[in-house]
């Protein structure tokens, strides 16, 4: 497992950083995420699979799976933690031949999953799920880019600072729940 | 008989719905707290250091603790002389999940239709329970729940040769393939008996029990004790980072079965444990 020194990434993520990443290490990101889940997914790939366009570029993106609770007047974001990311496992190999270069969420992900990481060097990044009034201080602006009618599920362009995050999947195959499990079970 | 009128019951789910989302119960504050005390890994501990302070922030600024502010069940206990008026007992509830996601800016995630997966727009319907007790009070036992734990909830219809063995396997099972996605450390409300119906509502009810408060009797206690202590021997760790606390607790209630039978429903928690009740 990575060592103790937090690592601080500006997005759109450089291959170069995504692949001396490791599984464990800590990271703060800074920057432009996207929001995306489950509804969101769904639509995006119908559109690819119909050979129309996706109306946002992932290019070089990272993607949070996130639905976030709605703002209080004059806050900029509600409570906004991870949702599950083993369920967008069927539609991200299709987002990371776009050159989808990130995923933040929580949950384990698929072996398939897992090789398209490294054949198309993208990173699974864990934030702590149901930490989402802590991690909403992260989040400095938030817009709706797209399907507003998905409510909470609508994909959102965010500026972040010093989003904490640690590398579950690199890009080299390694797995932090693997790796941490192995380490602690006592079976 | 006493008679209670369906907008006290509106009015104080409202307030129910607010206050599990804002304030986690001080069981889980001080369950985080054990947790410091003993895990080992330095990942783990600064997770369980996470919980703490978003706790914090979600009391003192009336922030959800999770963004995922759940699925409202409401198990209702209604005491036998009492009688309820003005309303339904289900609507009046219904009507206070609606004001209390609106107005306390708690996310709506519930959907009219398991298929179309249109959004009800205001967390409605809640999953109510009812059950007559004896007496002229009405319990009101609201709780949030998490959908990334609810779905790792497991049956299983053991038989008899099994035994207790093949339901503590079935159980410790669970929590291992809930693994991280689950949000652990974990509370698990095992239900054993019953019929399929009813071990699973034993499970839900289980969760309303306080933590570190066991099941009074002794062989249940027993049982307990060993599957919370199996658990944490798996290593999935806060998160899933690996580490000795997986779980927080794990409340068992039982109740009789058939000769053939030996239900046993596991309700996965998240450590986003948020519940609340009050007595009319």
């Amino acid at each position: 497992m990575a060592g103790e020194e937090i690592r601080q990434l500006t997005t759109p993520l450089a291959d170069a950083d995504l692949v001396s990443l490791r599984a464990g290490d800590r990271v703060r990101l800074s920057g432009v995420l996207l929001t995306g889940r489950d509804a969101a997914h769904q639509r995006l790939i119908a559109l690819l699979d119909a050979g129309q366009s996706l109306p946002i570029d992932v290019r070089g993106q990272v993607i949070y799976y996130v639905g976030p609770s709605p703002p209080r007047p004059g806050m900029v974001i509600g409570s906004a933690g991870p949702t599950t990311g083993g369920r967008m496992d069927s539609y991200a190999p299709k987002l990371m031949a776009l050159g989808l270069k990130g995923m933040i969420g929580k949950g384990a992900r698929s072996l398939p999953v897992r090789e398209a990481m490294q054949k198309h060097k993208c990173v699974y990044f864990g934030a702590v799920g149901g930490a989402g009034a802590l991690l909403s201080k992260y989040i400095k602006s938030a817009e709706i880019i797209a399907y507003e009618d998905l409510g909470t599920e609508a994909i959102r362009r965010l500026v972040v600072e010093d989003f904490p995050v640690i590398v579950i999947d690199d890009t080299h195959g390694n797995d932090l729940y693997e790796e941490g499990r192995k380490q602690y079970a006592q079976e | 008989m006493r008679t209670i009128d369906a907008q006290h019951i509106t009015e104080t789910i409202v307030r129910l719905c607010m206050e599990a989302n804002y304030n986690l119960g001080d069981d889980m504050l001080a369950a985080f707290d054990k947790a410091l005390t003993t895990e080992r890994s330095a990942a783990g501990r600064g997770v369980l250091e996470m919980f703490k302070e978003n706790a914090q922030i979600a009391r003192t600024q009336r922030l959800p603790y999770c963004q995922d502010t759940g699925f409202v069940i409401c198990f209702v206990d209604i005491g036998q002389d009492v009688h309820i008026t003005g309303g339904l007992l289900e609507d009046a509830v219904n009507e206070g999940v609606r004001r209390g996601y609106k107005e306390g800016y708690l996310r709506a995630s519930i959907v009219a239709d398991p298929f179309n997966r249109k959004n009800t727009g205001d967390n409605t319907p809640a999953v109510v329970h009812t059950q007559i007790v004896p007496g002229d009070k009405l319990t009101l036992m609201v709780m949030a729940k998490g959908g990334g734990c609810e779905n790792r909830s497991k049956y299983k219809m053991c038989t008899p040769a099994e035994g207790v063995e093949g339901a503590k396997n079935f159980v410790i099972e669970c929590i291992r393939t809930a693994g991280p996605d689950a949000c652990p450390p974990l509370i698990a409300g095992v239900g054993i008996g019953g019929t399929f119906e009813r071990a699973a509502l034993l499970s839900k009810r289980a969760l309303f029990r306080g933590i570190g408060e066991p099941n009074p009797k002794p062989d249940l206690q027993e049982l307990e004790r060993e599957l919370l202590e199996k658990a944490n021997k798996l290593g999935i760790g806060p998160q899933g980072y690996g580490g000795d606390t997986t779980a927080f607790a794990i409340h068992v209630n039982t109740y009789p079965c058939h000769i053939t039978s030996l239900p046993v429903a596991v309700t996965i928690e998240c450590h986003a444990h948020r519940h609340k009740e009050a007595v009319l």
